[in-house]
Formats: C-alpha cells, structure tokens, sequence
C-alpha cells in the first residue's frame, strides 16, 4: 500500500516536471508465466517510470546544458525501485571540437544482439535484461574532427555499479546478488577514475571505430558469499584494459558488423568476438513494408568460464518495419548456444497511439537452459511485458 | 560561295535538327532549373507535415532541417524531429551524391546510437508520410534521363512539361511527370508513375517565395496518393539563407548535438 501512494506521488510529481520540457511517463506491467524459484518473488509486476529532459542552448547552439533524471517505482522489488541521474552535462562545442563535462551517456558499437565493446556506462540492468539501459556516467569528454577521423578523449571520475534485481524481484540470479558486499581491486573503490580514448572514422561504405579503456571493468565477476544466513552473490570489480575494434560495411541492402575485443585484468585474459550481418527487404510484397533478417554469431575465449551467457552463440532474427503513421516496429530472435543448447526467445514491438502515446510490448523466454549456463536460474522467468508511455 | 551556303544551311538544319531532340531539350530545361538555385550555400527551416488517411485522421510530424550546398557532388542534409514526441531528438544525417548510393546515418537518442543505415530505402515512406525518402533528396541532375514533351499552361502559368526517368534502379518509380513554369523553372506539379506504370501520386507545389533575390522555395507541397487515398501536406517555415554552416556543422557528432 505504501509503495502504491509512492507510485501515484511520483507518478504526479514526474507528469508536473515533464511539463516543462519533454520527456515521457510510462506504465508497465508485466507477468511472469512460471512460478518463481523464490517464494519471496511474485508472479506479476507493476511498476511507473519516468523520464522528464530539460534542455537549454545558447550561442547559436554551440552551448548547451541537458537535465533529464529518470525514476522507476516497482510494486515490490526496491532495487528496481530507483532513481538515476542520465544526464546532467554540459555541452561547447566549435568548428571541429566538442567538449563534454557532466554526466552523459556514449554509445559505441555496432551490432544488435549483443552490445559487446560498449564499455563507457554501466548497464542498469534491474531496467531490462536486454542491457541496453544505461546509468548516467560523470565525464569530461573532448572531441576533435579532423581529416583522418573523429578522436574522442574521456576522463571518467566515479564509478557506477550495475544494479541488480532485489530479493522480490524476478530476472535474476539464484541467489540474488547482494549489491551492498561489492568489493574493488582498486583501493580507490568507487572514487577511481578511468580513461578511455577513441578514435572513429568512415570511409566510403566503411565506419571503422578502435578504442582503448582503463579503469574498472563494469562487468562484475560474481563470487558467493552470505548476507547475515541467506547465501548470496557479491560483485568483484576487476581493473581491466580493453582495446577493442567495431566495424560496419554498408554495402547495398546488407549491413555487415563486426566487434571485438581484448580485455585483461587481474583474473583474466580473453579475446570476444561478435558479428554477423543484417539484410532488409524494402517495400515487400509491393507494400510499404520492410523485412530484414539478422544473423550474429558471438564468440568468447573463456568459453563456458565467461561472465557473460554469450558465449558460443548464434542469433537469428526478423526485423519487421511498417513505415506507417504510427511507425509500428516488430524486432523477434533466437540467441541459441551452440555448446549447451540452451535457447533465449526475444520479442519487441512497438507502436504510436495517437499523437503522444506508445505501446511497447516485450516477451521473453529461456528455453532448455543447460545446467553449465549462466542463464540457468532464468529459466523460470520466463515474461510478457506491456508498457505504456506517455510523451510530452 | 554556293558551296559555302550550302554547307552554312547544312550546318544550321543540323544544330536545329539536334536542338529538337525532346531527350536534348528535356536536360537543357533540367539544367537551367539546376543552375538557376546553385550558390545558395546552406539554409535552415522548419518542416511540419500533415498526414492525413483515407479515413481522414490526421497526424502531425514536425521538424528541423539543415542544408549545406556541395560543390561538386550532392547536397549534405541534417533533419532533426520534434514531433511526435516519442521521436523527438531522433537525427537524420544524409551527404547526397550524384552518382551511387548516398552516405546516411541515424540518431537515436534513447540509446545515443549513431547508425549508419542503407540509403537503399529511397522509395520508403519517409516518417510514414505520402513523401518517400527520394522526394525529398537533393535534386541532382545526374539522378535521371530527361524528355520534353510539351509546352502547357498550368494555372495561366506558361509551363515545359517533361518527363523524366530514375536512373537508380532501387527507385519507386518509373516515370515522373514534371510541369515546370517557363518564367522561373520552377516544378509545379509532378505526378510519380510506380514500378507497374500506373500513376501513384501527385505533388503539387504552392506558395513560392523568393530568397536572397534568386533562390524560390515553396511554401507547401501536397503530396496525394491516388492508390491509398492518403495525403501529406508539408509546410516550410522560418526559411534562412546563408547562416554560416559548414562542413562540421553535418558530422556524427552534430548529429548527436542536434535539437
């Protein structure tokens, strides 16, 4: 009951602050079609988010200033019950240079299943198991565009923890990971600062990225350890250097990718690998509609050992573009280990209702889950999700 | 004497005879049309779109483009949505070329991805308007075979009307008639014929304005679909001329800095 009268204040609040600037506020509900493994865990979900953007630009746009805090109350699970600060920077930028200084958010890379060389923000992953929401990182970025390609520079005070799913939240690992117990290799803990450096360019059909980071790795290796009696998982934040290479080839209706990368640390040296290619079909069937096909395959050199479940995989999938008003998306794969056979179902679609309203609709399933896979403890979790947002 | 008048008419009926051919005369007016809106640098303006379906529902797309002339080669473009909301912020940056396939990235700003996409999708409906992506490139001569067909009026207006035909083969259509006014080479109407060769749409131009003393620019074009029933009416506004934009202005980066 408390946490419905937070919902309905913060639900307020967010619809009073979006006002003003944009930004959405969504409802999404969600339900899970097989008992949970934890008695503590519930069946279906609840839970309002919002993300208002205030945004200022002066001198013809060259400054700028971007505000744009997010908030999820969950109907039970208070890790997911959270609030983070995406963005809060300040942008200059002239004729060839940008600068960056606050906390923003980088994306590099390529590929769609599986964002393998994105390294700058630490995955907010209670938001989605996809791993594509991200927690705002504190930065001072610089940015020079010159004839031979784009070189971004980043000094990155503070380090953010990837959020994990609570005691009453599904999605999640059995035992659940304890986020309080995390520990660094760095004494400097969570006040370390990383570097990393960039350098990007395209070339006729070719966009060619190489990087190189230095800090704390934002994947966490998961050792068992005990919070008062109950057992559980606490995170070890390893200081790692990983270069790593991202290319695109545009070549017509065929969009081939490639990422990969070296990463050593104090436990571990490995090399991974993704890519693959994505064909589109245009106006299919004399419609206005677009067809593509996706293939990736994903590799890891720790094998069976690796942190991540993508490891000996492949995905397959179809990507279904209406070009309709109400631009309605349909994006459905299987990411299947070749090793252990283990399969992961995905479905995302998306359409506008209205002028201001969207309706995304999420499904995933974990199917013959091997017992050396990571995503083992999933294997109950599989869910419908339905979300509805409201823009302003 | 004799012989030199002969070979003078001679010369004449050919130079005549060549001025004729209707494929000559449709590039000379394609031509002139190209030159007469060459040196305008770059310009800003406000695009709006009314979308509106056999059912007559109506939905608004707004949005922000950048155009920087290119010497010797297509247009740089730089559209940026407001609307619908759920798009806002999303970028479109296109370096057009003559000849091949344009250059084309997308922004997407929930995950601050930049994504180089395949500009092949040129018959695709932009924002799911009656507009396909290839009505709205930069119009570069070398983008189609001309043919004159014949003199009109249209709207008491003296016009050419032309044909012309798509020279990438990953175009929607097959033809394209073009009326254009004689006084200011200005298209006023187009009707696009689609891949089986039945008449697909209608573009029609209003509202031309002039720019810095040579540049025309329409105010809205109307764009009908006969097959559908559905119609855009695109609305240009807050037109400016020679801002200063340059090259750095239509990179991956500006994309990303783009409102």
């Amino acid at each position: 009951m408390r946490a419905f009268k937070l919902l309905i204040t913060f639900m307020a609040a967010a619809s009073v602050q979006a006002g003003e600037g944009s930004g959405y506020v969504a409802l999404e509900g969600r339900y899970f079609f097989q008992e949970a493994l934890d008695p503590r865990q519930e069946d279906t979900a609840f839970s309002v988010s919002a993300e208002p953007e205030d945004y200022h630009e002066w001198s013809d746009g060259r400054q700028s200033i971007t505000f744009k805090p997010f908030g999820r109350v969950d109907q039970h699970d208070d890790q997911r019950t959270h609030f983070d600060l995406r963005e809060l920077q300040w942008t200059y930028a002239g004729a060839g240079w940008e600068t960056i200084v606050g906390v923003s958010k980088v994306y590099w890379g390529v590929t769609e299943a599986y964002h393998l060389v994105d390294i700058i923000n630490q995955t907010d992953l209670v938001e989605n198991p996809d791993g594509e929401q991200k927690l705002g990182q504190p930065m001072v970025k610089y940015s020079m565009e010159k004839p031979w390609g784009v070189l971004d520079l980043f000094v990155l005070p503070g380090f953010r923890e990837r959020t994990y799913p609570g005691e009453s939240g599904r999605i999640r690992t059995h035992p659940r990971v304890d986020v309080d117990q995390a520990e660094y290799e760095s004494g400097a803990g969570k006040k370390r600062t990383d570097l990393a450096l960039r350098w990007s360019h395209y070339l006729g059909d070719w966009d060619v990225g190489l990087a190189h980071f230095h800090g704390t790795g934002r994947e966490p290796i998961l050792y068992l350890g005990l919070d008062g009696n109950e057992p559980v998982l606490t995170p070890f934040y390893e200081q790692i250097d990983q270069t790593s290479v991202d290319v695109q080839a545009t070549k017509g209706e065929w969009l081939w990718k490639f990422e990969g990368l070296y990463r050593s640390g104090m436990l571990e040296e490995f090399f991974a690998a993704t890519g693959g290619f994505e064909y589109t079909r245009v106006g299919i069937l004399q419609t206005d509609n677009d067809l593509g096909m996706l293939a990736e395959v994903m590799w890891d050199e720790r094998g069976d050992d690796a942190s991540t479940p993508f490891n000996n995989d492949l995905f397959l999938g179809l990507r279904w573009t209406a070009n309709d008003e109400q631009s309605t998306e349909l994006l459905t794969g299987v990411i299947f280990d070749w090793k252990t056979e283990s399969k992961l179902f995905n479905l995302e679609a998306s359409r506008r209702l209205g002028q201001d309203y969207k309706l995304t609709v999420q499904a995933r399933g974990w199917i013959d889950i091997s017992a050396d896979d990571v995503l083992l403890p999933l294997n109950h979790d599989d869910y419908l999700q339905v979300e509805l947002a409201r823009y302003f | 004497m004799k012989k030199l008048l002969l070979l003078l008419l001679l010369t004449s009926f050919i130079v005549i005879a060549h001025a004729e051919t209707a494929e000559e005369k449709g590039l000379a007016i394609a031509t002139e049309a190209d030159l007469r809106d060459k040196g305008f640098g770059d310009f800003r303006a406000i695009m709006t779109m009314l979308l509106r379906n056999k059912q007559g529902e109506e939905s608004l797309r707004h949005m922000k483009t950048r155009v920087l002339e290119v010497a010797d080669d297509g247009d740089k473009t730089l559209i940026v949505f407001d609307q619908p909301r759920d798009v806002k912020g999303t970028a479109l940056l296109t370096f057009s070329h003559k000849v091949g396939d344009d250059d084309q990235w997308l922004y997407l700003p929930a995950l601050k991805r930049v994504k180089r996409i395949a500009s092949r999708n040129k018959s695709g409906p932009f924002m799911g308007s009656e507009f396909a992506y290839e009505d709205l490139a930069s119009q570069e001569i070398e983008k189609y075979t001309y043919k004159y067909i014949r003199d009109d009026q249209l709207n008491g207006q003296d016009v050419f009307v032309m044909e012309r035909y798509p020279v990438d083969k990953n175009s929607g259509y097959t033809r394209q008639l073009v009326w254009l006014d004689k006084a200011e080479y200005r298209p006023q109407k187009i009707e696009f014929y689609d891949r089986k060769k039945s008449l697909l749409k209608t573009l029609v131009f209003q509202g031309y304005q002039q720019y810095l003393e040579k540049y025309w620019r329409a105010d809205k074009m109307f764009m009908e679909n006969h097959q559908t029933g559905k119609s855009t009416l695109l609305t240009w506004k807050e037109y400016n001329f020679r801002t200063g934009l340059q090259d750095s202005d239509f990179t991956k980066n500006s994309l990303k800095r783009a409102r």
